[in-house]
């Protein structure tokens, strides 16, 4: 995690923005029926990102991504590549290149001519082509089958030719569209680690569409979490997954506890919330909000210790259930208040043993690791 | 009982499916054997010889009227694969919208008029225009034959591109190729199994059609069906069987390429 910081102080130095979005609106359908995919988002993503829109099907994310390759217009908005609008170019005019989900590859082509048809679509001279394919080849490893049919190839190496084919016009941008959602768990993360390397080696601006948020949280250096249309917020990997600011954020982002309370004090980016199953305890506020009365508090499962009933704790219920999960073990506590917390211990550090259920045990929270969040 | 219930094993079925088979080939079978008799019956086997073939080989009228056969199916078969070619790809390569299935329906309309209606329909409309004009060349029933072969050769070629992936053309936009080109070099070669079995369908219902020609042809126009429904009407030799069979023999391998080309995979 430590090198990603550094990477992406990098990028953040650098600054200079690729793509800008803003105020896209895409509907679809007229008057009654009319659907906003696309509700007046905006986000810039800036120069050699690996930048991930996330969220649930349905959200939006894929029809941003539309817009941005062409294949479709907004009905309200600019879309910036490096300060000009292509809004209304066809896909063919963006110097924007797409990996689709099917992969999309011409069935009647060979590995080699997938490759080079941007570069042949461009006009470029053949032996320049030739010399693109072959480096393309090597980066994702294909060499060998440079002159198979893409149906005499397995799925993950279809993938890499869908990959080097976009890659092979040098694009300002690459647009990944779940790219990685045919693959098996194994592929998968090994495509995962391949994707990183290529965005590294190449130094493009990857924008990533995916609804698996442990996929995004390993491979991106932002994300975007979308929902309904808008985006809910965007961070790095570790904002979004420690410092949700969104209910819906928090929910759909990893396993985590609400807990309902009400607000005492505000102090800067920092609330002390009564909680209805115990003590006080301090919360981080997300950016621009200042709440009063009751609230909503996320606190993540590997954030809270488990404590024998006579310890400093911040909650107090009853332990209902122990499950084992191989690397770390999963505690059920009854709060008091009647909402269930759900603990998480790795097992290595031997934590939480000797409890069993129908115990009288409290839950003590690691400090920092509260958030309040809208709902 | 029910438990050895099996739809394709029931009493009769077997007997019911001979009796369909008889009826459909032992004509045909009939008539191929005795287009090789070398009598002059079609009744009474007289031996084999190839006479007959070697008659209507020889028989001018014959040779008119199946080279005029051959080029009217050529030219209209190759109008109707254009333009149902244009067709299918109006109304598969979009997202589905309002209207589509009426536009379906529209196509296939030939397909489900009576072809006599279509034939008395023509005839009127045909003889007006040749009164008017005073053209009556093959040019009225090459537009017959292309607008009744449209619908055949439509159906393969929508069925190719409907197995055919629309992101393959939204890819090729991707990479830069504009519309024309998309088309050139991602379509078209993946679609031309496609046409050739449109061509090849439309071709043979071109070739085989009576009704609608025999009304529409003005005076030594013949093509062979119709010239062969003259033909019945006067003295039967086997003559008529070595040209049915020969005229069978084309269709068959035809449609024999036809089914290959349309199953052939990319």
């Amino acid at each position: 995690m430590g090198q990603l910081g550094v990477r992406e102080r990098a990028i953040l130095a650098a600054g200079q923005t690729a793509i800008e979005a803003k105020g896209v609106t895409k509907q679809f359908g007229a008057g009654q029926d009319a659907v906003k995919a696309l509700d007046n988002v905006s986000v810039s993503i800036r120069e050699n990102e690996f930048f991930t829109l996330l969220g649930p099907s349905g959200c939006g994310k894929t029809t941003l991504l539309r817009l941005i390759a062409g294949f479709d217009f907004p009905t309200d908005g600019e879309i910036l590549l490096y300060g000009e609008n292509i809004a209304p170019l066809p896909p063919y005019k963006r110097p924007v290149n797409t990996v689709f989900q099917s992969y999309a590859l011409f069935p009647h082509m060979t590995v080699a001519q997938n490759i080079g048809f941007g570069l042949e679509m461009l006009g470029k001279p053949r032996a320049e082509i030739d010399r693109r394919v072959s480096q393309m080849l090597q980066l994702v490893r294909m060499e060998e089958l440079a002159n198979r049919r893409t149906s005499q190839i397995s799925g993950g190496q279809q993938q890499r030719v869908a990959l080097a084919r976009a890659l092979a016009p040098a694009p300002k941008v690459l647009l990944l569209d779940e790219p990685l959602s045919a693959l098996d768990y194994k592929l998968r993360k090994d495509m995962q680690i391949e994707l990183k390397r290529l965005q590294n080696e190449t130094g493009i601006t990857f924008i990533f569409v995916t609804h698996d948020q442990e996929e995004a949280l390993t491979m991106s250096d932002r994300i975007a979490v979308m929902s309904k249309g808008k985006i809910l917020q965007i961070g790095s990997p570790r904002d979004i997954y420690d410092r949700p600011s969104v209910r819906f954020v928090a929910n759909f982002i990893g396993e985590t506890n609400f807990l309902a309370g009400d607000v005492v004090s505000v102090e800067g980016a920092s609330a002390q919330v009564r909680l209805a199953s115990g003590g006080t305890i301090a919360a981080g506020l997300p950016e621009g909000l200042k709440p009063e009365g009751h609230v909503t508090v996320v606190v993540r499962p590997e954030h809270a210790d488990l404590v024998k009933s006579g310890g400093t704790a911040d909650l107090r219920g009853t332990l209902e259930n122990i499950v084992y999960f191989g690397t770390d073990t999963h505690y059920y506590v009854k709060l008091d208040g009647g909402e269930t917390f759900i603990i998480r211990q790795q097992n290595a550090h031997g934590g939480g043993a000797g409890h069993k259920p129908g115990d009288a045990v409290g839950v003590a929270l690691e400090a920092n690791s509260a958030q309040v969040v809208r709902d | 009982m029910a438990s050895h219930f099996d739809v394709k094993r029931q009493r009769g079925f077997a007997a019911v499916a001979m009796v369909c088979f008889f009826l459909l080939y032992l004509p045909i079978a009939t008539l191929v054997v005795f287009a090789f008799n070398a009598g002059s019956s079609l009744a009474v086997w007289e031996g084999v010889s190839l006479t007959w073939f070697m008659a209507a080989w020889n028989n001018s009228a014959v040779q008119e009227a199946a080279a005029r056969s051959f080029a009217i199916a050529v030219i209209a078969a190759t109008i109707a694969t254009a333009a149902a070619t244009m067709a299918a790809l109006a109304t598969t390569r979009t997202e589905p919208y309002r209207g589509l299935t009426f536009k379906y329906a529209f196509i296939n309309q030939p397909l489900m008029v009576p072809e006599i209606v279509t034939a008395v329909a023509l005839l009127i409309v045909f003889s007006r225009i040749k009164a008017w004009t005073g053209y009556s060349g093959l040019g009225f029933i090459v537009a017959a034959h292309t607008a009744f072969c449209i619908p055949f050769a439509y159906l393969p070629i929508r069925a190719r591109l409907e197995n055919m992936d629309l992101t393959l053309e939204r890819a090729a936009a991707d990479l830069y190729a504009t519309p024309w080109r998309a088309f050139r070099r991602v379509t078209l070669p993946l679609l031309w199994p496609g046409i050739l079995a449109g061509f090849m369908l439309a071709f043979v219902i071109s070739l085989d059609d009576v009704v609608i020609t025999e009304f529409v042809k003005s005076g030594g126009q013949d093509t062979l069906p119709t010239y062969m429904l003259g033909q019945l009407r006067r003295i039967v030799t086997p003559e008529i069987n070595a040209i049915s069979t020969i005229f069978l023999a084309i269709s068959v391998l035809v449609v024999t390429l036809f089914f290959f080309i349309s199953r052939r995979k990319v």
